[in-house]
């Protein structure tokens, strides 16, 4: 400890961030810089990385407060694309309420919401390639959705039955879906940050055309690999998109645990070479057309692009959180850029290509939707029924081939097996 | 019909850089890239010459970042290359050790084989070099321990090429430790007396060309019958060496590969000679000679006439002045022969 007083200096203070609402105050948010909408530039997509340092301390809008499309970022989408994109994203939230149901029924263990967050990952996926590869976080399922993954393989993944294509190996929203470019999900965060600018440098050193993007959220961009990502990007110039999901909250800590409280997320690109864009994240026009503006930078071999997205975590982190314990309940109702899918539908109301009455009846045919998929999912079994996957396969696929240690444990649980179940077969699950 | 092959004499690095060449050669997908690889040729001279014959793209230095390396190679490997990183001393190994455990490992795994990390991570390990902390370690136990990584020693320049071929041949994620102690001759823990450089040594004979040495399939250096040597890289020859001295009819068998590990040639080797020394020298607590251990405790229980010995290096970081006396050299082993013999 401190033996004496060095002259009259004073005493040193450590700053521990501390949000400015806790459960029970009253939110108020005009401390949030809100910039109108199209009124940012929208500078050439070749442009140098430090042209972009303006885009990243400001916040790149489109719709306006009226719900109409303004400025040079429109992305100047029809009626159509609006219109898949609405229901996509409708469609995302609705998977989300029955799966987060079928988590309290007990039909699974586990599971994590995207609610409000729904723009930040099926507008880029609409605005990507759909080889591109992706490399997400786990609340990006709006990806696979966007895709056209099928909703009974999710459902199947979630439930760890016997169709469940990981075998019931990963926790529940782990997906991997090669077939729709969409990497393998990891439990530990910001892993994938480097392995997508892998991806993108084997593309880059085949001469592929292929882009790879990648998601994290705020607080992760604490880990290492973030910075390791962000370095390498740099250096070899990868063709990859950054994507930081900036919902303000990691769990019960507040973004200034991740540095929120000293500047932007968008401007730690600058800081690496790398073009950075801070965007409306519930603005799904705005979304969309900074990914597209950083997938065309990046498929001309111009480099890569940070873009953070500036959103609010409307529900709990996950079925096992409760968010009543550490925020204030009035945040999301307050949250200034409002909801994605609310602001689309007015977009698309006023553009004349949408109603209310559409939209009601869009809501319920994507609930039977859902719910169809469910209950054909439920077929192949739920979490804990004996539904699951031949037993042995617990062994298989941590090499490629069985080497003998895990042949004997294999042998060893089958005996366990048949000591506590008789009657039980090896070729039941 | 086979053609006949023919052979030259060459020391560890060379026959390591023999083989990424040819893999290079025959594998478009083959890159190699880590710190000071490229250019320079690597600070061992492991890969000198690569970078000049096969272009910059697929041999390149990278930003001194460990996480960065094996992290970048896992997604190298999701899109279907077959990345060859290096670690330059295996004691910088643990900043990329999350991307190696929760991912190269996991990814068969955990994505039921929709993506796999087939990546052979190189890395100089071992001490004898007056290393010190920092260039000296064996950390080989902090891989065998996770399911999914295949871990592979070498001892010769024959089996370090014939070896690393098939680690970059397999699939699966492979560390490849080569101990630096041995590359440019078999050191024989007489740290006082002059090295006898490969070229003297009949396991420099390097066919030209491609071959491969099939991973999980020990070597057996010398047959005997007095009692069974487990050990790998640079411990086989201090080994054999100390057997020689005493003049002893042991069965030295070199494990070449950890996991898998040929548990047939273990088990068969301490069934004929009912005793078992195995040497390593990582630390001792928790090291694989205490998995060897109790492998063959198991499985060669009633053939047994001794207990298992272990000599390892003390549980202690790697010293640097006092590096002779933390070596599991000529005069511990000597010592645990001694009680074998006796027992």
């Amino acid at each position: 400890m401190i033996d004496k007083a060095r002259g009259n200096l004073p005493p040193l203070s450590l700053h521990v961030p501390e949000p400015k609402f806790r459960p029970g105050d009253v939110v108020d948010y005009s401390h949030l810089a809100i910039p109108p909408a199209g009124m940012q530039p929208r500078p050439d997509e070749q442009c140098a990385p430090v042209e972009t340092h303006p885009l990243c301390l400001d916040m790149v809008r489109v719709l306006d407060e009226g719900h109409r499309a303004t400025g040079p970022w429109d992305p100047k989408l029809d009626g159509e694309t609006l219109r898949r994109m609405l229901r996509t994203m409708a469609l995302t939230r609705a998977f989300d309420d029955r799966m987060y149901r079928s988590q309290r029924q007990g039909k699974t263990s586990f599971y994590m919401k995207c609610t409000g967050e729904e723009a930040t990952s099926v507008a880029p996926a609409m605005a990507l390639a759909h080889d591109d590869m992706v490399f997400p976080s786990y609340r990006q399922q709006g990806i696979l959705i966007a895709r056209g993954y099928p909703l009974v393989d999710m459902v199947n993944q979630i439930y760890s039955n016997r169709a469940d294509k990981l075998k019931g190996r990963q926790l529940p929203i782990m997906y991997s879906a090669r077939e729709v470019s969409f990497f393998s999900i990891s439990g530990n965060l910001a892993t994938q940050y480097p392995q997508a600018v892998g991806w993108a440098m084997a593309s880059a050193i085949k001469g592929d055309s292929r882009i790879a993007a990648t998601w994290i959220g705020e607080g992760s961009t604490a880990e290492s690999d973030f910075h390791a990502a962000m370095t390498f990007a740099a250096v070899y110039n990868a063709p990859v998109i950054f994507n930081v999901v900036n919902n303000q909250w990691a769990i019960s800590s507040f973004s200034g645990f991740a540095g929120a409280e000293r500047t932007t997320f968008a401007a730690r690109a600058i800081g690496y070479g790398i073009a950075g864009l801070r965007v409306d994240g519930n603005d799904p026009l705005a979304v969309y057309a900074a990914t597209q503006w950083a997938a065309n930078r990046a498929r001309s071999n111009a480099g890569p692009t940070l873009i953070e997205h500036f959103t609010y975590r409307a529900e709990g982190h996950s079925t096992s959180d409760d968010p009543g314990q550490y925020r204030s309940a009035q945040e999301r109702e307050e949250w200034p850029l409002g909801d994605p899918v609310m602001r689309l539908k007015q977009h698309l109301i006023a553009l004349g290509e949408w109603s209310e009455e559409q939209q009601v009846a869009m809501d319920r045919e994507l609930v039977e939707q859902v719910k169809a998929a469910t209950k054909e999912a439920e077929k192949n079994g739920i979490l804990g029924h004996g539904l699951h996957h031949p037993f042995r396969t617990m062994f298989e696929d941590v090499f490629e081939e069985l080497p003998w240690h895990l042949k004997e444990q294999s042998e060893q649980a089958i005996r366990e097996r048949k000591i506590k179940w008789p009657e039980w077969k090896e070729d039941e699950a | 019909m086979t053609e006949p092959v023919s052979i030259r004499r060459l020391n560890m690095i060379e026959a390591i850089n023999d083989a990424l060449d040819i893999m290079m050669e025959r594998d478009p997908d083959v890159v190699v890239m880590g710190e000071d690889v490229g250019y320079f040729g690597g600070v061992f001279r492991a890969t000198a010459g690569l970078q000049k014959k096969y272009g910059k793209t697929r041999v390149f230095d990278t930003p001194i970042s460990e996480c960065g390396i094996i992290g970048v190679a896992v997604g190298m490997g999701a899109y279907g290359l077959r990345p060859v990183p290096e670690i330059q001393f295996a004691d910088y190994i643990y900043p990329g050790l999350d991307q190696l455990v929760s991912e190269a490992a996991r990814l068969r795994y955990r994505s039921a084989g929709e993506f796999i990390a087939p990546m052979t991570v190189r890395s100089p390990f071992g001490g004898g070099i007056f290393g010190g902390q920092t260039h000296s370690q064996s950390p080989e136990a902090l891989f065998t321990h996770v399911s999914g990584i295949k871990t592979v020693i070498p001892s010769t320049p024959h089996d370090a090429k014939g070896l690393l071929i098939a680690a970059i041949e397999d699939d699966d994620p492979v560390i490849f430790f080569e101990p630096k102690r041995i590359y440019n001759g078999p050191f024989n823990g007489y740290y006082d007396k002059p090295v006898e450089p490969w070229s003297k040594h009949a396991d420099s004979e390097v066919p030209d060309g491609y071959y491969s040495i099939p991973l999980g399939k020990a070597r057996i250096v010398r047959p005997g019958e007095a009692f069974t040597v487990l050990a790998y890289g640079t411990m086989v020859h201090v080994a054999a060496a100390v057997c020689a001295e005493k003049g002893v009819d042991a069965e030295i068998i070199d494990l070449r590969s950890l996991v898998p590990l040929d548990i047939a040639t273990v088990e068969k080797s301490v069934e004929k000679t009912g005793k078992c020394l195995i040497v390593h020298e990582a630390t001792r607590t928790c090291g694989f000679g205490a998995e060897l251990s109790a492998l063959v405790q198991e499985r060669c229980f009633y053939h047994l006439e001794a207990p298992i010995e272990r000599v390892t290096g003390f549980d202690t970081p790697y010293p640097h002045s006092l590096e002779w006396a933390y070596f599991p050299g000529p005069v511990r082993i000597g010592e645990a022969i001694d009680r074998l013999m006796k027992a």
